[in-house]
């Protein structure tokens, strides 16, 4: 867990440039946070606390020997989320929902998020869920009407999600890239926010150099990093590599997620990437989701790691 | 699909070829048409890799990929000549290559595993 407790001062003073009134501190949550108030603006309606899920790498319809039960391990994680108090506000699914695409699965995993509870779930694709059709049937389910391939945006009580799509240009030979068409969109998404707006990115392959021999790596995504540098607060949520990491660089946090399905190995561990068989007993404990806890006025979300164990 | 894996799992039961071996001529008393399935050669996936990255088999070969991981993975051709489903534990995928020329191929879901077929003319 890591819990940014530390009071970002500069982006409180654009903060408080750009609202043009001030702050006034209230307590919430337990915790001290500053609550933007003044005329009208959206920005000045946010401030409330709240949380919300990232579950990742469900695979469904994965009958490896790494966890003959991928269906089950799910249900498990869905049970982990049903009990989270304060209720979340939403799902976020960073991708690898189906295991290759196998028929059924997308059904299987969006009605059984629905019966979570919380308003809507929020995905993004992993190369599993595209790769045979080019992506027609993902987009056709959960991307209908977004500005582009897949990527979307959308804004809760003053933070500002993007989500990215880095899993569409496989090509021989080559990591995963975002691609310029989603760069550019990227950059005007970005252009009109104060720096003081809280910024969670998420999306399936490390946006980070995880570890490139293995493809945990975006190509491109220094770029996207670049527009995102000048934010106080910038959290990065990754699946992909179904294992929790985290770094940080400047006011970028970086966290990838476990996976509900099978471990990997740690990077560079073994002759490659892909599903590791540990004994039966010890698979849910490598098996988890995640709940990130937004405060206003932390710089840095608060990330709970919630193991199927 | 299902008939593709079942002709590919039947042509299994014949002995592999290893494609840098010249296979034996055949016996004088064989009948002279051999039937194109009996040449082959098999290209194993393991440990997110293509056993032989670059194969070359005459025009006319099947070549047989079979899957060992746990992990699924694909046999794309990079120009759209070829292209397999996913390929599950010990699923296997073939194709027949009939024009000479140079195939390149990777996996759909893992890009940085790649292979090629070089095909050249039947008489050589």
């Amino acid at each position: 867990m890591s819990d940014g407790h530390e009071v970002d001062r500069r982006g409180f003073l654009q903060c408080m440039a750009w609202t043009g009134t001030g702050l006034l501190w209230s307590v919430v949550g337990g915790v001290p946070a500053s609550r933007a108030f003044g005329p009208g603006r959206a920005e000045a309606q946010s401030g409330a606390s709240f949380s919300f899920v990232q579950i990742s790498d469900t695979h469904i319809g994965f009958k490896g020997a790494a966890n003959p039960d991928a269906l089950g391990t799910f249900e498990a994680a869905i049970a982990r989320i049903k009990v989270l108090d304060p209720k979340p506000a939403f799902l976020i699914h960073t991708g690898d929902i189906t295991h290759a695409q196998k028929p059924g699965a997308f059904d299987t995993v969006s009605e059984a998020l629905k019966g979570v509870g919380v308003e809507r779930t929020f995905y993004v694709p992993g190369e599993n869920d595209v790769f045979a059709d080019g992506g027609t049937e993902y987009l056709n389910r959960f991307a209908v009407g977004g500005p582009g391939r897949g990527w979307q945006t959308f804004d809760y009580r003053g933070v500002h999600f993007v989500g990215l799509v880095n899993v569409l240009n496989f090509k021989a030979g080559k990591l995963g890239s975002l691609g310029p068409e989603q760069l550019e969109w990227l950059e005007r998404d970005l252009a009109p926010l104060p720096s003081s707006t809280p910024v969670v990115v998420f999306a399936h392959v490390p946006l980070w150099a995880v570890y490139p021999e293995w493809g945990w790596v975006t190509e491109d995504g220094a770029q996207a990093l670049g527009y995102l540098k000048r934010f106080g607060s910038v959290t990065v949520l990754n699946g992909h590599i179904h294992q929790i990491m985290q770094k940080v660089e400047g006011n970028v946090t970086f966290h990838t997620a476990r996976s509900t399905a099978f471990p990997q190995p740690a990077p560079g561990v073994g002759p490659g990437p892909g599903p590791i068989k540990v004994p039966v007993e010890e698979l849910r404990g490598v098996l988890g989701v995640r709940e990130v806890r937004y405060a206003p006025g932390q710089s840095r979300l608060a990330v709970v790691e919630t193991s199927l164990a | 699909m299902k008939a593709l894996l079942a002709a590919a799992a039947l042509w299994l039961a014949w002995p592999a070829v290893a494609p840098a071996q010249t296979p034996a001529p055949p016996p004088a008393q064989m009948p002279a048409q051999v039937p194109a399935q009996m040449e082959g050669a098999q290209v194993e996936i393991r440990a997110h890799a293509f056993s032989a990255p670059t194969v070359t088999v005459k025009a006319g070969t099947t070549v047989t990929w079979i899957n060992h991981d746990d992990d699924t993975h694909t046999v794309t051709s990079t120009v759209n000549a070829f292209r397999s489903p996913g390929l599950d534990t010990d699923e296997t995928f073939s194709y027949t290559f009939t024009t000479p020329g140079t195939y390149e191929y990777y996996c759909s879901l893992h890009p940085l595993m790649t292979g090629k077929v070089i095909v050249t003319p039947e008489r050589s």
